[in-house]
């Protein structure tokens, strides 16, 4: 299947090559680079390539490219999925998925690759798996590692492969049991210019944080679990008691995951929290431009707007912005031409606003389209689909354990169209 | 040899000593020294360095390295650290430091080894080339640290190609590995053995593996399979046995293993599909635990084999849509016009067959989708796209939109992810629009999108639209033409000339939008809808010779080739049509004729031909003008063109016949493109594939068979295992089962099977979600089937097990087959009234019915158990599911039953039950009837053992019709003088007797007919189901009529929502019953009331006390007024015989009444006591509590009042 695979960085150096099988040299990349160079933006690297001899697979994740070599029929989603979880590893066992981490890890960075992929096939991806084998590097380990000479390399024998719960592993010890559950909802919404909902939606994770002794059996239930209309679990929940009884139940994982994904329809009504009064015009002549944006609170359940954000992407033309906000502060990147208005918390009494003029190339045409404005807000404690988690119970171990629900709602592609 | 070389301190040197350490056999190795040269000096310069410093230094190598990565050799990162331009100062001190890695190599202290080891990996990732080290790295691999030992093995698998003879020297260490105790050991031995690409070892590993292939321990076998495809790359001949292997472990019974095996199958010999069959069930169940990369392959190859092992499911839907085009309006209707035809072809060819034998879908078939459909919510986006896939290749039409929403999810993933769902769900949405069409507005696309996302999500939004949500489309599409990216813009372009050729009532909308984006400063938007407003105008030139002037005028002003180009065609083609001013524009580019591009010049010679064709007057010598300079021209196209043209068009003495027909050859009308999607046909590659991606065909594509005519031998799935209790080999059914009926064998054998263990029960505590998985779904999958197949999803007859002996069994197929044959020829849905039934049919009710009794059990209140003799009795020839197999089991042990009577009754409901699958049927279904007559019959039965004495309990009293309440569907003011009512019948629904029969009465008060009267659009919770009414083809005006459906409210009083159609309006309305339409009236003797009633206390009674109304005091009023609320039939009192001797009436008599809820047969049990002076008490049994109470409120409202 995968046959080898290329981590590049931004200016196109390969810093990382691994081969699961025979030796596949590394000019195959300049298929890549050659479509790269084409490409201009990175997002736009088609992920799928067809060379002479071989298909390349890639991913673009934390300004570095995975790029994976595959020779015969595979399917794409297959490589693309696991190229993801590798990044997903990496991030969880370094902190971050970027150049300089691989690079001080390159050894571990190896093992991992080749403990996950055998000849080419998935083997262990499950993180717990991963980490018996594997210990992840921290600061008092190396040093003793230094000093000693000792090993990141388990010197247990790992188990969960073996067991029918894979992604737990066995032995697992705490002083301090405690079970920790984040509800993130994540509204994507596209308003148009008079500020009506054209689209709008909920994503939602159920992210874990479980630190549990022994092999508990968790039962999480919702108060309104009929307000999910798609949903995706990890692993280990039981699908036919969710089918039948509507709870998540589920020998979890050791320390982070994520439980489930789902989806709020369009077909619910989706309470929009801010609304945003604009006015953006270009005049014909003079080379200038006004702008006025004025955010408010709307359906926020009472809760305080946090984090508020505003980016609008400029047109090029747009060579300066001289703005007054009455709250937060802006920056307008001239290079990129993309403005950002950092409000942070929304003062229901004092709307924060920002006007000003807009200077352009002196001769170019007005710009045709206005660019529309993506938002980022915050609101804790509040799940904006009203989803509520009703109680959490343990079987099978005999301890107490301490228990929290969180929620926070964000913005998630939320667009205003101008 | 180390003193040597630091005294030579020579690169050279220390190569050739690396050499003569390998033996001489190497010669090709040889013919590289002299790039390794250069080379390994180069690394040990960067190894010497300290590890910090080292990363800087590498990173500056890396880079000239990537720059120049040209080299094409295999052994490219060789000369890579030459051409990487570091300096050569440091060329002297090179092999200095190589020596230090293999000192320390060579050392006696682990940490020292380690860090050796660390950085000759660390130069492995780097790509640069380590293979000089080979000797004394491999010296480690029996090292006893384990990190060592790990990284020995990392370095071994890479190099050990390269260094063949090296690396035998590490075998045996591997091969004592494999024998070691631990599990995990014997694993990664194996593991490493297999991944060191060495030929001489092939029967080492041959062995090896055959060995592992029945290790004890699953993931020994696992990672046999992992090995399985390895050795077949370094050696294909092995094939045969590797075969072997895969077919012994494609018997494994672990999740583990299931996997790893398949993509061994895969790669090894996809071609041996015989393989799967004995494993394909098991497959199917243990499929939910596999891992999710295992899941990917198993299913993707199970989609391959279900193609060559099953029929098409939509065939019968085929012929459905060319009978009466009832699918048509599901998903049909948009179908391309092509696929329609081919459809039509097929319908030819199948249509003979299929209309004598209706389609059947294979429970295997049904197995493989129900245990996959849970995957749908996988978190892995290539489990959903598998799972989908499958679907798209292999559901019926009417499943397959649950892939929907799942796919629709993922557009939330990764961008790459969305790429790839987005190409798929593009194909999808050309076969299957409906399916995607409520998700429409997911596909809506965001400015900060990238482009190649974007062009994809416009694709799906063109092919979902349609007349209904073109407007919606549009309008968005309005807002992309404003966009920055202009790619995007000119890719909206486009979809909306597809729109408005596909879509005719919008196709003057979208001109004019088209022409309106004429006149946008943007060039690239111009010329684009230049491009596709030529290809509009095609369609219809006479109305809109105004926009060919527009545009001609156009041409002064654009410079994009393409929009000149269509511009200058346009004008030539539809000269007539603009006559003044074509010679003109045709005058304009003779004078720039030179400087246009070549598309330009050919339209302009192009343009030429057809105007002096049409008035040479005017343009004679425009056009030889034109001709004399495309003579010249640098281009030889242009040159032959003109050549060619001026021998047709211009008359000479030469010329031949054909100038006669130029002007047919040059004005010929030409037919209008046809906008396509560019994934149009790219359904015939497997979705989810590479190939369907690329639209190529990769390496090792296996192509996705067609549908098979006639299905093959199903009964290659079953598996056999030996009993080792009993010597008798039988028939085991796992989860579906053979579809062969036999006769009753001996009693003794049938024992036998029901003490038989389940095959997959030692397997039960892994898979256990699997087997609750397959319970669950049972019942759910039983209505969704429903629509398919006649039979499918029921369960398997009681006859299956007693099955015999497998000689017996084939020794009688034929004599099945024959008798499955007459079987469907009875089915065929000629509606048969009771008398025409056939004797035959009969008989064998008779026969099963009797057999059903001995197996039935004998505790009947329990509700499980009912249920699974449910499933064991069904009619179908079919088999059932594993659940069902062991319920047989406990069935079978139970005793023949002891109260016949009961039996009956009971077995109304159960036979009633297997109908429910009928339901879809557009006829009724025959089946129903003779089952019916076998219901009155037994009924009658039921009547003469109770020997009933008194009249009043015949069934023709039992409901009244007098006391029928009617009910308002549709006033006459907003039904527009259509006006509908409709009454609970208390009639047994003859088609279905789990449903309430719903009598409505039609009245057309208004002056005109209402024609077509039907249901549409029913909306019902979940489980409740609908057997429509027959439509009304005509209602003349002041008529009355009658129709009866039936509803199966599934013991709740939700109501069944949906819209009554006529002709020209459609009506929301909605039907909820009063809770006690939710019952039938059943026969039960004072006694058998007060047995019945002791056991439903507790939390199963109601009691209330009320005062009786003062008309309500005797005892017809009371008993008229509880069955007017409640469809209850009065129990006896004092009439049975087994009742003590006869009592004169009581002053306060006890009215009782019995009756059993119609979906679920709960028992409802009523007790009226009647105390001094009108006070009364209620008391209401029941199992169902919701119920009860509601029927309480009920009567106590209907006698207090």
């Amino acid at each position: 299947m995968i046959h080898s695979l290329f981590l590049i960085n931004h200016s196109g150096d390969i810093f990382l090559e691994k081969h699961w099988k025979s030796v596949i040299s590394r000019s195959v990349c300049d298929y890549f680079f050659e479509v790269k160079e084409k490409a201009v933006d990175p997002e736009n690297v088609p992920p799928v390539l067809q060379t002479p001899h071989h298909y390349l697979i890639s991913i673009y994740r934390g300004k570095l490219f995975f790029l994976s070599v595959v020779q015969t029929e595979v399917p794409p989603l297959f490589v693309i999925e696991f190229l993801h979880r590798v990044a997903d590893t990496f991030q969880d066992y370094f902190g971050e998925c970027s150049e300089g981490v691989i690079k001080d890890n390159l050894v571990t960075v190896y093992e991992l690759l080749e403990e996950m992929l055998d000849n080419g096939f998935p083997l262990a991806t499950e993180s717990n798996v991963l980490k018996e084998m594997i210990r992840p590097p921290n600061i008092l380990r190396s040093v003793v590692n230094t000093l000693t000479g000792g090993s990141n390399v388990g010197d247990t024998l790992p188990t969960g492969q073996l067991s029918n719960v894979p992604w737990r592993r066995a032995g697992v010890k705490y002083t301090n049991n405690e079970a920790y559950f984040d509800v993130v909802e994540e509204i994507d919404a596209i308003l148009d210019k008079s500020g009506t909902t054209v689209f709008a939606e909920i994503q939602g994770v159920v992210e874990a944080c479980v630190r549990l002794t022994g092999m508990p059996d968790l039962t999480l239930s919702f108060m309104n679990p009929r307000l999910l209309d798609d949903m995706s679990f990890h692993p280990c929940v039981r699908f036919k008691r969710w089918e039948s009884e509507r709870v998540l139940s589920f020998i979890p994982p050791d320390g982070n995951f994520t439980l489930m994904t789902y989806h709020v329809s369009s077909q619910n009504l989706v309470a929009i929290p801010v609304y945003v009064k604009q006015n953006i015009n270009f005049f014909e002549t003079g080379s200038c431009g006004r702008l006025d944006i004025t955010i408010g609170p709307k359906q926020n359940m009472g809760k305080t707007v946090e984090g508020l954000m505003v980016t609008i992407h400029m047109p090029k033309v747009v060579l300066s912005a001289n703005l007054t906000a009455t709250q937060g502060n802006y920056t307008y990147d001239l290079t990129t031409k993309v403005l950002v208005w950092d409000i942070g918390k929304l003062n229901p009494q004092k709307l924060p606003n920002l006007r000003g003029s807009l200077s352009m190339q002196a001769g170019a045409p007005k710009p045709e389209e206005n660019p529309s404005l993506n938002i980022d807000l915050k609101i804790q404690q509040l799940a904006i689909s009203g989803l509520k988690v009703s109680r959490l119970d343990m079987y099978g171990e005999k301890y107490k354990p301490f228990k929290g629900v969180k929620y926070l709602t964000k913005a998630g592609k939320f667009q205003v169209r101008t | 040899m180390t003193t040597m070389q630091k005294l030579l301190q020579l690169p050279v040197n220390a190569v050739n000593i690396v050499k003569t350490v390998q033996s001489q056999v190497q010669g090709q190795e040889e013919d590289k020294s002299p790039v390794l040269t250069p080379d390994s000096g180069q690394h040990s310069w960067y190894n010497a360095l300290q590890p910090d410093e080292l990363r800087h230094l590498r990173s500056g190598g890396t880079g000239g390295g990537g720059g120049g990565g040209g080299d094409q050799e295999e052994r490219a990162p060789l000369e890579e650290g030459g051409g990487g331009g570091s300096s050569g100062g440091t060329f002297q001190t090179q092999p200095l430091r190589h020596d230090d890695l293999k000192e320390m190599l060579d050392s006696n202290k682990d940490s020292l080894k380690l860090e050796a080891m660390k950085r000759i990996v660390a130069m492995i990732a780097r790509g640069k080339n380590a293979s000089d080290l080979f000797p004394a790295v491999v010296k480690n691999v029996a090292c006893k640290n384990i990190e060592v030992k790990k990284l020995v093995y990392v370095y071994l698998v890479r190099y050990a190609e390269e260094q063949q003879d090296l690396a035998l020297l590490s075998i045996s260490t591997f091969q004592r590995g494999l024998k070691d105790p631990n599990q995990l050991i014997r694993a990664s031995a194996l593991r490493v053995l297999s991944s060191i690409r060495v030929t001489i070892i092939v029967p080492i590993m041959m062995l090896a593996i055959k060995e592992a292939a029945s290790d004890m321990s699953p993931y020994v076998r696992k990672t046999a399979a992992h090995a399985i495809p390895k050795l077949y790359s370094l050696d294909p001949e092995q094939k045969d046995q590797l075969i072997e292997v895969i077919e012994k472990l494609l018997a494994d019974k672990t999740t583990l293993v299931a996997g790893s095996v398949v993509m061994a199958f895969e790669e090894v010999c996809p071609e041996r599909i015989d393989l799967i069959h004995k494993n394909y069930r098991k497959l199917c169940n243990l499929l939910i635990d596999v891992e999710e990369w295992g899941q990917v392959v198993i299913i993707n190859m199970l989609t391959r084999y279900a193609r060559t092992q099953f029929l098409n499911p939509n065939i019968n839907e085929s012929l459905l849509e060319e009978g009466g085009g009832g699918e048509k309006t599901f998903y049909g209707s948009d179908e391309d016009e092509d696929e329609d035809e081919e459809e039509k072809e097929k319908k030819a060819e199948v249509a003979a067959m299929a209309k004598r034998k209706p389609y059947v879908m294979d429970p295997d078939h049904r197995l493989l989708l129900r245990n996959t459909k849970p995957l749908l919510q996988s978190r892995n986006a290539a489990v959903v796209m598998a799972v989908a896939q499958l679907y798209f290749h292999l559901a019926p039409k009417a499943e397959v939109g649950v892939i929907a929403k799942a796919l629709v999810r993922l557009l939330r993933s990764h961008s790459e992810v969305q790429y790839v769902v987005l190409q798929n769900v593009a194909t999808m949405t050309i076969k299957r629009r409906g399916m995607f069409e409520p998700y429409l507005k997911s596909f809506y696309i965001r400015s900060t999108d990238p482009t190649q996302i974007k062009v994809l999500k416009l694709e799906v939004l063109t092919n979902l639209a349609n007349e209904t949500n073109i407007s919606t489309i549009l309008r968005e599409f309005q807002t992309y033409i404003k966009s920055m990216d202009k790619d995007f813009v000119a890719a909206t372009i486009q979809a909306i000339g597809r729109c408005a050729t596909n879509i005719g009532e919008v196709r003057d909308t979208c001109l004019n939008g088209l022409v309106q984006l004429l006149s946008n400063r943007d060039e690239l938007v111009v010329a684009e809808s230049v491009v596709v407003i030529k290809k509009l105008l095609q369609m219809q030139p006479e109305k809109h010779s105004d926009i060919i002037k527009h545009m001609a005028k156009l041409t002064d002003n654009i410079q994009v080739p393409m929009a000149r180009a269509s511009i200058l065609w346009l004008i030539g083609e539809y000269c007539e049509h603009v006559p003044k001013i074509a010679p003109d524009v045709l005058r304009k580019m003779a004078k720039s004729f030179t400087n246009e591009e070549d598309i330009v010049k050919l339209q302009i010679i192009n343009l030429a031909a057809k105007l002096y064709l049409t008035n040479s007057k005017q343009t004679k010598l425009l056009t030889q003008y034109v001709l004399n300079l495309a003579k010249y021209d640098q281009n030889y196209d242009i040159r032959d063109r003109a050549r060619f043209i001026r021998q047709l068009i211009v008359p000479t003495e030469k010329s031949g016949a054909l100038s006669k027909y130029a002007k047919k050859l040059f004005l010929a009308l030409k037919p209008a493109p046809v906008l396509e999607s560019p994934f149009k046909d790219r359904d015939h590659f497997q979705l989810g594939s590479l190939s369907h991606l690329l639209n190529a065909k990769a390496g090792g594509y296996q192509e996705l068979p067609d549908w098979p005519e006639a299905a093959p031998d199903p009964s290659v799935r079953n598996v056999e295992v030996k009993e080792s209790v009993f010597t008798l080999l039988e028939r085991v059914t796992t989860l579906t089962s053979v579809p062969e009926w036999t006769k009753c064998s001996s009693r003794e054998k049938r024992k036998e099977k029901k003490v038989e263990k389940p095959f997959y029960s030692d397997s039960e505590g892994e898979s256990g979600p699997t087997e609750s998985a397959d319970s669950e779904s049972d019942s759910a999958s039983g209505s969704e089937s429903g629509s398919g197949s006649e039979e499918s999803g029921s369960g398997s007859e009681s006859e299956e097990s007693e099955e015999g002996s497998e000689s017996e069994e084939e020794e009688e197929e034929e004599e099945e087959k024959d008798k499955k044959k007459k079987k469907k020829e009875l089915k065929k849905p000629v509606p048969e009234t009771e008398s025409e039934q056939s004797s035959e049919e009969e008989d064998r009710k008779i026969k099963r019915k009797s057999k059903q009794r001995k197996s039935d059990s004998e505790s009947e209140s329990d509700e499980d158990e009912e249920s699974e003799s449910e499933s064991s009795q069904s009619e179908s020839e079919d088999s059932e599911s594993e659940i069902e197999v062991k319920k047989k089991k406990k069935t079978a042990e139970m005793k023949p039953p002891s109260k016949p009577v009961k039996k009956e009754t009971k077995k109304e409901k159960k036979e009633m039950s297997l109908l429910d699958l009928d339901d879809f049927e557009p006829a009724p279904s025959p089946q129903v009837t003779p089952v019916n007559t076998f219901l009155s019959n037994s009924l009658v039965t039921d009547l003469e053992g109770l020997s009933l004495s008194d009249s009043v309990l015949s069934p023709a009293t039992i409901a009244p019709s007098s006391v029928l309440k009617n009910y308002e569907l549709l006033h006459r003011i907003t039904g527009e003088g259509l006006s509908v009512e409709y009454c609970f019948s208390r009639q047994p629904f003859s088609p279905d007797a789990n449903m309430v029969a719903v009598q409505m009465q039609f009245t057309n008060s208004a002056t005109s007919d209402t024609k077509n009267l039907h249901m549409e659009d029913v909306k019902l919770q979940s489980g409740m189901r609908v057997k429509e009414f027959p439509e009304i083809e005509l209602l003349s005006a002041g008529e009355t009529a009658m129709a009866v459906m039936g509803i199966d409210f599934c013991d709740s009083t939700q109501a069944a929502n949906f819209q009554l159609c006529t002709h020209t309006r459609k009506f929301f309305v909605s039907i909820q019953p009063p809770v006690g339409e939710l019952m039938r009236p059943i026969f039960l003797t004072e006694n058998e009331f007060k047995k019945e009633q002791g056991q439903l206390m507790g939390m199963n009674e109601i009691t209330e006390k009320l005062t009786l109304d003062a008309k309500c005091r005797n005892e017809h009023a009371i008993v008229q007024r509880v069955t007017t609320a409640a469809n209850l039939s009065r129990v006896p009192c004092g009439s049975d015989k087994e009742c003590s001797p006869p009592v004169p009436p009581p002053d306060h008599p006890v009215y009782r009444f019995a009756g059993r809820t119609v979906t679920s047969s709960s028992l409802v049990l009523v007790t009226v006591a009647t105390k001094e002076e009108g006070a009364a008490q209620l008391t209401v049994n029941c199992e169902k509590m919701v119920i009860g109470t509601m029927l309480v409120k009920d009567i106590l409202l209907a006698l207090t009042q």
